[in-house]
């Protein structure tokens, strides 16, 4: 009876308790964040994580994360659809893409009043006119990282240290189209913005020539091979190098002379998010001076807010690769969106460089070979069976 | 009886419609679709000419892991199957045990190993000898292809073998065949079977994989595989995509098929030896 009691009483109370539970279930939004790999802080070595602050202080927002490797990829993942995502973290020439295309909410701005915070300079920006759709998360440029003990000092400053023979095997390269053609572009003098079908031809002449002596094409993969000094070149984002040096100070880093793209990456909210006020909640938490400064001093990119900077480390927040001097500045480019076309073009060159084969003939000989032998094999089964058909015939006539 | 498993057989029949036949169909249609206006066109398969020269090198490292797979196969899948039935289950659990562990992770374990910072070469070039080039090239691909799917190979060879009747092996050797002679008239044609399976089960696979080149192979060694999943991930041209695994799919069937002709026509052969 006791136990029947005690039972009784523990439904009851969990009876109770349900509602309760359900209704904080129902208020509780969640939100899919979709941003590139290592771009967020995530509480490594004392430093700021951003998504558990964020939910600790809006406690009926929770946060999906998840993350890509290129603007291409995450692009790809939009366009087949599938899945809902309420932030992305695009860079400029992709926000117009996704701009020209439709794909992008327009913010609201009065949840975002921490874009005060925002640079001028950062305001209005070629790639959404009027900051529309989009506001900067962080900046930065493209250089060349290599490792001081094996590379000779004398071969760098340009972009021809990724054509050096003399590194055959050991160089990283840029394992999407739009990186990978502005390098080649720059290094041989054209627009990185080109769309000129001799340019880019002649551009994927030139990444073809690199190939042989290309380790791998990466991404993501730079980290874990420059660290451990698998590959000693490697062209890559500032920030991540800053990153990249802490683990291994045998890393250096230079802006190539011939001139280096400058990028801004850039927080928006993709057509189709549920939660759109909430993403804008987010979005205004990333840029609050004190979230985004902690944030970016892991992550090594360059801050598009000035007021972030006093929560920096004032070493971090003067490091000349972070923020270059105007000197440098000033041989910075920007990308800008390419035509359907263009885009198509650059691909397809692309996947021409990434295909390009040079030990065809060894496998068409074999082929050769191998369709010999088999109709040989063919023949020469069907000639056994007939003879050995006769065999039994002549056998079974003899028997008789 | 015949009418029961009709029936029996429903939900198979039911969920190979809905994910087997109709994303074929999916796919046929993105193959014969233009990727911007959408309408017929057959450029996406004439595609295929820019692209033989990978599909040969995909086909030939297949052909070379699977056949690497038989030869290692072969025996060891005879030896266990002429184990004590405890020994048996033990080598079988053994075989089968690095197929719990996630097919990513054992490649990236054999990329630990083989890289020029990694474990064999660190240890080479500590004891002073000059490090190897081991990784990045067409033997760390096939490497990767047998290690992953030499299971594959033994399981079916392994089962077959066992089922052996061995009355037939000692008819063979009452009438006088000596050990090579049973090996080559009886256990051999009786363990085609397995062979044929083994093979499919591990050229199939190797022919389309994208993870153990992209992780072993130089970007000189791109494989088919590579090629479909940059269209689908990279490159968003879904229609290319289509097209080359369609292509693909029909090499797979001719190799497939021209193996099974000779085995079949190998099959009756042994029927009649017997």
């Amino acid at each position: 009876m006791k136990r029947f009691l005690s039972i009784a009483l523990l439904f009851v109370l969990l009876t109770a308790l349900l509602p309760v539970q359900a209704q904080a279930a129902g208020d509780t939004v969640t939100i899919n964040v979709y941003n590139w790999g290592q771009y967020l802080s995530d509480g490594t070595d004392d430093y700021i994580n951003v998504i558990e602050e964020f939910e600790a202080a809006y406690p009926n927002i929770k946060v999906n994360y998840m993350t890509y490797d290129s603007n291409e990829s995450m692009y790809t993942k939009l366009k087949t659809g599938g899945s809902l995502f309420d932030i992305i973290i695009p860079s400029d020439y992709m926000v117009e893409k996704l701009i020209a295309e439709d794909m992008l909410e327009p913010l609201d701005m009065t949840n975002i009043p921490n874009f005060a915070y925002i640079d001028e300079s950062f305001r209005d920006p070629s790639y959404d006119p009027g900051s529309v759709y989009s506001v900067p998360y962080t900046w930065g440029g493209v250089g060349v990282i290599y490792n001081t003990k094996y590379v000779d000092e004398a071969d760098t400053g340009g972009w021809e240290l990724l054509w050096n023979e003399k590194y055959a095997g050991k160089i990283l390269m840029f394992d999407n189209p739009r990186d990978a053609f502005a390098i080649a572009q720059l290094e041989l003098g054209y627009d990185i913005n080109t769309e000129d079908s001799t340019l880019l031809t002649l551009s994927a002449n030139l990444l073809r020539e690199q190939k042989p002596l290309v380790q791998m094409y990466v991404m993501d993969q730079v980290f874990d091979k420059m660290q451990r000094g698998e590959a000693w070149i490697a062209p890559y984002y500032a920030g991540d190098y800053l990153l990249m040096v802490e683990e291994n100070p045998d890393l250096a880093f230079y802006y190539p002379e011939e001139g280096f793209n400058l990028f801004v990456d850039a927080v928006c909210i993709p057509k189709g998010s549920e939660h759109k006020a909430e993403a804008e909640t987010f979005i205004n938490f990333l840029l609050d001076p004190e979230v985004c400064g902690q944030n970016l001093e892991y992550l090594g990119y360059s801050s598009p807010s000035s007021a972030a900077k006093e929560f920096m480390d004032p070493e971090v927040a003067s490091d000349p690769i972070a923020y270059p001097d105007t000197e440098t500045l000033a041989r910075g480019l920007s990308f800008s969106s390419l035509s359907l076309e263009g885009t198509q073009e650059m691909n397809s060159l692309w996947l021409t460089v990434k295909t390009a084969d040079t030990t065809t003939t060894v496998y068409l000989i074999l082929t050769i070979a191998a369709v010999v032998l088999v109709v040989f094999l063919w023949g020469f089964v069907k000639f056994r069976k007939r003879r050995k058909k006769a065999r039994r015939c002549r056998k079974w006539k003899q028997a008789q | 009886m015949k009418n029961k498993s009709k029936w029996l057989s429903g939900p198979y029949v039911l969920w190979m419609v809905l994910f087997t036949l109709i994303p074929l169909g999916v796919v046929l249609y993105y193959a014969l679709t233009d990727s911007v206006t959408g309408e017929f066109t057959l450029s996406n398969l004439a595609n295929f000419a820019n692209y033989w020269p990978i599909f040969l090198r995909s086909i030939w490292l297949s052909i070379f892991a699977t056949l690497i797979c038989l030869l290692i196969g072969y025996p060891v899948a005879y030896y266990i199957a002429h184990c004590k039935p405890a020994l048996q289950r033990l080598l079988q659990m053994l075989i089968m045990l690095p197929m719990c562990i996630s097919f990513l992770l054992r490649t990236l374990a054999w990329v630990a190993l083989l890289e020029d910072t990694g474990i064999i070469n660190n240890f080479l070039t500590s004891i002073g000898l000059s490090a190897l080039p081991l990784i990045r090239n067409n033997g760390a691909v096939i490497l990767g292809m047998v290690y992953n799917y030499l299971p594959y190979m033994i399981l079916p060879l392994y089962t077959v073998i066992m089922k052996i009747d061995h009355r037939l092996v000692e008819a063979a050797q009452d009438l006088g065949c000596n050990s090579r002679q049973v090996f080559a008239k009886v256990t051999l044609p009786l363990s085609v079977p397995g062979i044929v399976s083994g093979i499919t089960m591990v050229f199939v696979p190797a022919v389309s994989t994208f993870y153990i080149s992209q992780k072993l192979g130089s970007p000189g060694t791109i494989l088919i595989g590579d090629v479909i999943e940059s269209q689908f991930k990279a490159a968003y041209n879904p229609n290319l995509g289509a097209a080359l695994s369609l292509v693909l799919m029909v090499l797979i069937f001719v190799c497939v098929g021209i193996m099974n002709h000779f085995t079949d026509s190998d099959d009756e052969e042994s029927m009649v030896t017997l």
